[in-house]
Parts: C-alpha cells; structure tokens; sequence
C-alpha cells in the first residue's frame, strides 16, 4: 500500500473528484428546497432551478418598458466597468509605487512605512468619506477598490522587488545600467508578472468593496440588485446573481492567469502540474 | 604601472575583522586563483573589486584611481548563480549589454542599432559555444550552459577586468573542464585580467597564473573576530611546471595552516 502522500488520482479521477462536492452541495439544496416547497408552495427561501432559471431567464431578456434596457446586462456592464477601472488604476499605481520602493532606497524610506499604515486602514470605514469627498457617483465605488487594493499590490510587489536576488542588479551595473535602466530592465519585466498574480488575489477583496459600495448608493449593478431585491426575500434573483457575480470572477481571474502564462513563459516554469 | 594596486588594505565589520594588511599589484593580463577556507573573506575582497562594499583602511587602486564605490562595465563578474536574467532569452541577455549603452532612455534597441546588437550579440554566443539555443530562457539551459551565457554576458562590455565568484562549483567535474578550456581561451583572445574564487585547489593551479592564498595568520581564541584574513601565499604558478611538484613545494614551504588542513 503507498503512502496517502503519493496516492494520486488519474485525469479522469481528478475532474470526477472535483465534481462530486458540487454534486453533493446540489443534491442538498435540492432535497432542502422541496421539502420546504412541499410544506408552502409559496415559500420563496429556497426556490427550485425551475423558478430561478426563469426569473434569470427574464432579467436577462425583458427590456424595460420605460428605458429600453435590459437588468441584467446593465447591471453587469457597470459593475464591469466599475471594477476594471478600479483593479486597473490599482495596478498601475502599485506597479509604479511597488518598482520605486523596491529598487530605490531612498524612495522606500520615505514611502513604505506610509504604506504600511495605509494597508491597516479598513477601506469600508473610510467610505462615508468617500462619499462626503466625491458624492455618490462612480467616483467613490472606484475610490473605495483603489483605496481597498492597491496597499496590498504595492506591498506585495515592493516585497518580491526586494527579493530579487542582488547578484542581478549588480550583473546589470556591471554591463552599464543606469538606476532608471535598472528599474526598466531588470525590475519591470519581472514584477510584471508578478502583478498579475497579486491581481488575481486581489481580485476577490475588489468585488468585495464593488458590492459593498453598491449597496449603499447605486442606481444600478449587480451589488445593488441583489441589495434591492432582498426587500422582497426574492432568492430566485439573488441566487442566480452570486452564481452569475462568482462566475465572472472566475473568468476574470481565469484571463489574467492566460495572459501571464502567455507573455511570461519564464515566469511560470517552477510550477509543476500540481493543480 | 599596475592594473591594481592594494596598500594596507583593510574590511571591517564593526568590531569584526574579516581582510587585513592586504598588499599587492596585479598587471594586466594576470590570471589569479582565489583559494582558502569558506568564510575567510575571499568574496567580501571580490566585492570591494566590484565597488559594492566599502574598504575600510588602507588603499585600493585602479589604475591609481581609488577603485568606484559602485559596480561598473569596466569590471565584468559572473557568480555562482543568479547571474543571467530569468526574464530574457539567450540572446535577450546577451543582447541586453549593448542594449544598455546604445539606448540610454529606454534601453532597448529597434531598427538597425538592433541588428547590429543582435551581430554583435550572436558572435559572442558562437564563442561560447551557445548558438543552438539562442531563444531558450535560463530556466531550459542546464547549470554549464547558463555560466556560459553569464560568460558571454559578462564579456559583452568588453571589460578590462573579469571577476569570478566561484563560477563553476555547482557543474560537474566534465563539464568543467570544458568550462576551463573556455575561459582560459577567452582570457587569451581577450587579454583580460581575471580574479576567480575557486575552492578546487587543482582548479586554481590549472588556470591561474597567480595563486593567492587567504588565510588568518594571527589567532585570538578568546576574540575570534579580533584578527582578519589576509593573503599568506602569493605564489606565481609557471604554465610548464606540474601542479602536483608546485604542491609539494608548498607543503615543504611549510604551510601549516588552517587553509592546508581544508585545501591539500
């Protein structure tokens, strides 16, 4: 008999294995919802696939009487919108923030205790201010991802910069770099990757501060649906909505995960096929 | 004139004393082999050659100038590892180099000042005997193709100076000696004045034309840190002579030190 650590599951085996905890959280909710539906046909708590596959099916299709658009989609453009431009402008300040700190003593003295203070601040207790500074608009929702991710990013990436080991910097002097060569050549192109992984982490904490803000003052998204439809306990909206929210998360994750392996190969060729 | 000279030289830690009374003069084109026990020093003395750390007491020219208090293209090093760039191909980091001083804003080249780094760049390669594997990443050469691309790397600048930090410790013993032929080629063709650590007292012997031996010659039990390292043989090793006959001469110059205990 093998050790447990060296029993591993074939392909096949291991797709059938990720499968059956999804199957089984299925089954349950399937057994819980009639039971209840058995007892109150009305019950609204938890409705079957059948009733929340045409409510979906609904919002994703009617248009509105008044303004000609449809739920769903408006929904999930503007909080596409709102978390593409917070994640991105996160990036771009943590890479360029992350680069000086890591690769310019002087600059990190000065910045990176500022930083730390600043990524212990719990960005949901700043948001009143947010919305005091910007109104209620989109600036604040995107205020409030920017101010709740990039922290992390800076810390993360100014961390991994100042784990690039010595002996690369001072190859780079020694064929003539500059300090602004250094940071192009050297730092960049290896934090870059670097970012899209602390992205991709970062992405769940992003949502997070999308459907907070959401909530609390919104005309439309997908933060603010499923907020304005708990008034009227409809399960069947808001279960497909966290279905539909967690999966453009994944896919979401799932692009910057392709576009690192496609454009920096070196970066990923510690990684075995463990998955 | 001399290349490089040291006066009096000394490294300090605080109270620690790693390198004292250091005195020589190197001439351009001399090959010298670093040896003696781990931790006595030889990099720390590499390192101030390279410019990252300070000298503490004493003097250290280059070409009479106090050598640069910061790494420059006129001293090419490789060390052990880590020394090419995980990011850029073969060529990519060969290239890089030349990249660096044409195109001073953004460091990389376009157009014909590409091409001709990319020339340039594919005859160093050649040299080191790498031109099959111009587009491969580090991560897919082994551990002697990747020196030899930190060779070619090294060279690109053409430095008047090269150091070496233990460049072949981690290959095997086959391919180090090609290795060997390699560098003792380049350092010909190329008239460049090599310093290398080595702990392969056969290695230092073999391809040096200068052995210097580090060791601490004063010894305070109670203040272990209170005596440095300093050069106890400088021996200069004539190509025609027999390693094992120079080896015997030592041992009968009566080298009874630490560094024979983990040398010879």
């Amino acid at each position: 008999m093998k050790r447990l650590i060296n029993l591993a599951p074939s392909r096949g085996g291991r797709w059938l294995l990720g499968l059956l905890p999804f199957l089984l959280l299925a089954m349950l909710y399937l057994s819980l919802s009639n039971t209840r539906l058995a007892e109150n046909p009305n019950d609204r708590l938890l409705p079957t696939p059948s009733t929340m596959a045409s409510s979906f099916y609904h919002l994703a299709t009617a248009e509105n009487v008044r303004t000609g658009e449809v739920v769903l989609w408006t929904d999930t453009f503007a909080s596409l919108e709102r978390i593409v431009i917070g994640v991105g402008i996160s990036a771009l300040i943590g890479l360029m923030v992350g680069i000086l700190n890591g690769g310019i003593p002087i600059i990190r003295a000065k910045l990176s205790p500022l930083v730390t203070v600043a990524s212990l601040i719990p960005p949901m207790a700043i948001l009143p201010i947010l919305f005091i500074a910007f109104g209620t608009g989109e600036a604040a929702k995107i205020a409030l991802i920017v101010i709740g991710v990039t922290p992390f990013l800076i810390r993360d990436l100014q961390g991994h910069a100042l784990r690039l080991p010595d002996e690369q910097l001072i190859k780079a002097q020694t064929l003539g770099a500059s300090s602004w060569q250094v940071l192009l050549r050297v730092l960049l192109p290896q934090l870059t990757p670097r970012l899209l992984n602390a992205t991709r982490l970062a992405l769940g904490t992003a949502w997070l501060f999308l459907i907070a803000a959401e909530a609390i003052a919104a005309q439309e998204g997908l933060g603010y649906r499923i907020f304005l439809v708990r008034r009227y306990l409809s399960m069947d909206v808001i279960l497909p909505y966290v279905a539909w929210i967690t999966l453009l998360a994944f896919l979401l994750d799932q692009l910057l995960a392709w576009v690192s392996r496609l454009a920096f190969p070196w970066y990923h060729s510690g990684e075995g096929d463990k998955s | 004139m001399s290349l490089l000279a040291a006066k009096r030289l000394e490294k300090h830690y605080g109270n620690h004393v790693v390198l004292e009374n250091l005195n020589f003069s190197v001439e351009p084109g001399e090959f010298v082999t670093l040896v003696g026990a781990s931790g006595c020093g030889k990099t720390t003395f590499l390192k101030m050659l390279l410019g990252t750390e300070a000298t503490s007491r004493g003097s250290l020219t280059l070409d009479d100038q106090p050598i640069p208090n910061e790494p420059g293209p006129d001293r090419g090093v490789v060390f052990q590892k880590y020394s090419v760039f995980p990011h850029l191909t073969v060529l990519g980091n060969v290239m890089i180099a030349d990249e660096l001083h044409s195109a001073k804003l953004l460091a990389k080249s376009f157009g014909a000042a590409k091409r001709r780094a990319v020339e340039k760049a594919r005859s160093r390669i050649d040299e080191v005997g790498l031109d099959h594997a111009l587009s491969k990443y580090p991560h897919e050469l082994s551990g002697g193709m990747q020196q030899r691309l930190a060779i070619a790397q090294a060279l690109m600048m053409r430095p008047r100076i090269l150091l070496l930090d233990e460049p072949f410790g981690a290959l095997d013993p086959g391919i180090r000696q090609d290795m060997h032929v390699l560098i003792n080629r380049l350092w010909q063709e190329q008239q460049l004045t090599i310093f290398m650590i080595t702990h392969d007292l056969k290695e230092a012997f073999e391809l040096g034309t200068r052995l210097w031996v580090f060791d601490k010659t004063r010894h305070d039990p109670q203040a272990p840190e209170a005596y440095g390292a300093t050069i106890t043989y400088d021996l200069p090793i004539s190509r025609d002579r027999p390693s094992a006959e120079l080896k015997e001469a030592l041992n009968q110059g009566g080298m009874k030190t630490h560094s024979q205990e983990t040398l010879l």
